[in-house]
């Protein structure tokens, strides 16, 4: 079963058409890199996938089920976890806070108003843990204001990867990273088993590249090329939409 | 902790002998206002700082509840059932005003809350058949629970400082819960909270619920204190005296608002009887607080004690001396 089927799916803000006719269909365990120049309606695929904007037509289907009218906050639940290109983090709150708001989003006790939630210790081990996978474990108590930007990044990743989703999807992960960073994002992206499905959106095809099986290459809101990486690097409109020559 | 435990028991102990250690009663009388309008701040702090929503038109809230007792009260009903059934019509409409003004946030939740706030005060105005218009309503005794009677300054002030408790633990319970944590997360990342799993908007409607419930136990009480309840305790102005206590308080700290709330009554009473031009006094002192602790006055002077502390050059604490390898 596809584990992230879109099929013809259509959104446009008034008469600009920013994500045209668009179908992906992503096999489970697959490693898909999605490129395109700015403005080429990925970030926009992937909130209409996410549900944050409703799309005009088309659909969407996570593991065989119809998820194009599901609330955002369901798709969650349903296995669906993704990362900001902008970070979007908890600003006032330890990084540990921010993980175990991660965990608790899926957990019923979210709706707890009388229970202590620094006592709520699987809470707060599996919030370890998770920051334990992503590097970040020494300094799980540590203020978010007072970390760096590619510890925010880790963070973005490790509140992601702490809800077991089974389709993940990374909105530049290595945006704005040094080289050192981008090397340790990048094993952390390869430690990923294989029973997550990973959908990223990248500029940086450099570090990104050899982490796809698949690629998709967009321009103004529609699917140019898809195939493997050796056909996409190939293809001469690739050359011509973002490779520029 | 035990710092923490020992300041929160001789903070009891005070609250507990105010009725003793004051002998004029119209400084009780001062201290059962601060600690009804605490509860009123709380309540309004729930939403304003963990919530990020802020409310103006809570005295609509406030007035609901000390109307619907009094209403009742006149109509014949016992206290039991006056408290009990004016609670349900407040929180009703509480409801009421979360299901509207949530549709938004941030300044269109402000003007949406101003409104239903201002239909709140016209219908006390207007409504006369059941509001009794600018007249307002009086309540010939105050309940007497368990047999205690609250008709003296000292019984009141006992009774609200057990609801004022209630509150405060209620409050500190519920920050530190995982539906405390979820409605800071709403504030300060929306959009996250959703991809996260979380129903946004049913969090902030229950958080309003709360706050809801806290405000209309101290309009309550403020009925009973006063014994009477006119169309100034809904004004706009009441709203807005909340909001001063929160906000020069602390927004999103428990202390903040009890701050807040001691600091308005008490410049409104006390030094209304030296200043002739007190709103004047209270004005200069808000423009004040902005100025020096724009994060209000608690956070504030935890600010100011941290950078005192550092100032006086306390030696960090250091890391433990090496200690000699064992020799063979």
């Amino acid at each position: 079963m596809t584990a992230l089927a879109v099929s013809a799916l259509s959104k446009s803000f008034g008469g600009l058409n920013v994500t045209a006719n668009v179908n992906l269909a992503v096999e489970p365990g697959e490693r898909r890199l999605i490129i395109g120049p700015n403005g080429a309606g990925k970030t926009t695929l992937f909130n209409l996938i996410t549900g944050e904007i409703t799309p005009d037509s088309g659909s969407v289907v996570l593991f065989g089920r119809d998820i194009t009218r599901l609330a955002s906050r369901n798709r969650a639940h349903l296995g669906m976890a993704r990362t900001y290109q902008i970070i979007t983090l908890f600003a006032r709150d330890t990084i540990l806070r921010n993980v175990t708001l991660a965990l608790l989003g899926l957990s019923p006790l979210r709706w707890n108003p009388l229970i202590a939630l620094d006592r709520q210790e699987h809470l707060v081990a599996a919030g370890r843990a998770a920051l334990e996978r992503v590097g970040l474990g020494h300094i799980a108590d540590r203020p978010l204001a007072e970390t760096s930007y590619g510890e925010k990044r880790r963070v973005e990743i490790a509140m992601a990867l702490a809800q077991n989703p089974k389709v993940l999807l990374l909105d530049e992960p290595f945006a704005g990273l040094s080289i050192d960073e981008r090397s340790d994002v990048r094993k952390l992206l390869v430690a990923i088993p294989r029973d997550v499905t990973i959908v990223m959106i990248e500029h940086d095809m450099d570090t990104a590249l050899d982490l796809a099986d698949r690629i998709t290459l967009m321009h103004f809101g529609e699917v140019i090329v898809e195939g493997t990486r050796a056909e996409v690097v190939a293809d001469p409109r690739t050359r011509e939409v973002y490779l520029g020559e | 902790m035990t710092g923490r435990s020992v300041a929160v028991f001789v903070a009891l102990l005070a609250l507990v002998a105010v009725p003793y250690a004051i002998t004029e009663i119209y400084y009780v009388n001062i201290a059962s206002q601060i600690l009804l309008y605490a509860v009123f701040a709380l309540g309004l702090s729930v939403l304003v700082g963990y919530a990020g929503l802020v409310s103006l038109g809570h005295a609509g809230i406030f007035g609901v509840a000390s109307y619907a007792v009094a209403y009742l009260l006149a109509a014949g009903q016992g206290h039991a059932v006056a408290i009990v059934v004016g609670l349900a019509i407040a929180l009703v409409v509480t409801a009421g005003f979360a299901a509207l003004s949530l549709r938004s946030t941030g300044i269109s939740f402000i003007m949406i809350t101003l409104a239903l706030g201002e239909i709140a005060w016209g219908l006390a105005y207007r409504w006369i058949s059941v509001t009794n218009g600018d007249n307002g309503i009086n309540v010939a005794t105050r309940p007497a629970p368990f047999g205690l009677a609250l008709s003296s300054a000292r019984g009141f002030y006992g009774a609200t400082l057990v609801v004022f408790l209630l509150a405060v633990a209620g409050v500190a319970i519920f920050v530190r819960s995982p539906f405390g944590a979820a409605l800071c997360g709403t504030r300060d990342q929306a959009r996250r909270m959703t991809a996260l799993g979380y129903h946004v908007w049913m969090i902030r409607f229950w958080a309003f619920m709360f706050s809801g419930l806290l405000t209309s136990v101290a309009g309550i009480l403020f009925l009973y204190y006063n014994q009477f309840i006119s169309p100034q305790a809904v004004a706009l102005a009441a709203s807005a005296e909340g909001l001063l206590m929160v906000i020069s308080g602390g927004a999103g700290t428990l202390l903040g608002p009890i701050v807040g709330a001691a600091l308005v009554v008490i410049i409104k009473n006390v030094a209304s009887a030296y200043v002739e031009r007190w709103n004047f006094l209270l004005g200069a002192i808000f423009v004040a607080i902005v100025v020096f602790m724009p994060e209000g006055l608690v956070p504030g002077a935890v600010r100011l004690v941290r950078t005192a502390w550092r100032a006086v050059g306390r030696p960090k604490i250091a890391a433990p001396a090496p200690v000699a390898e064992p020799k063979p």
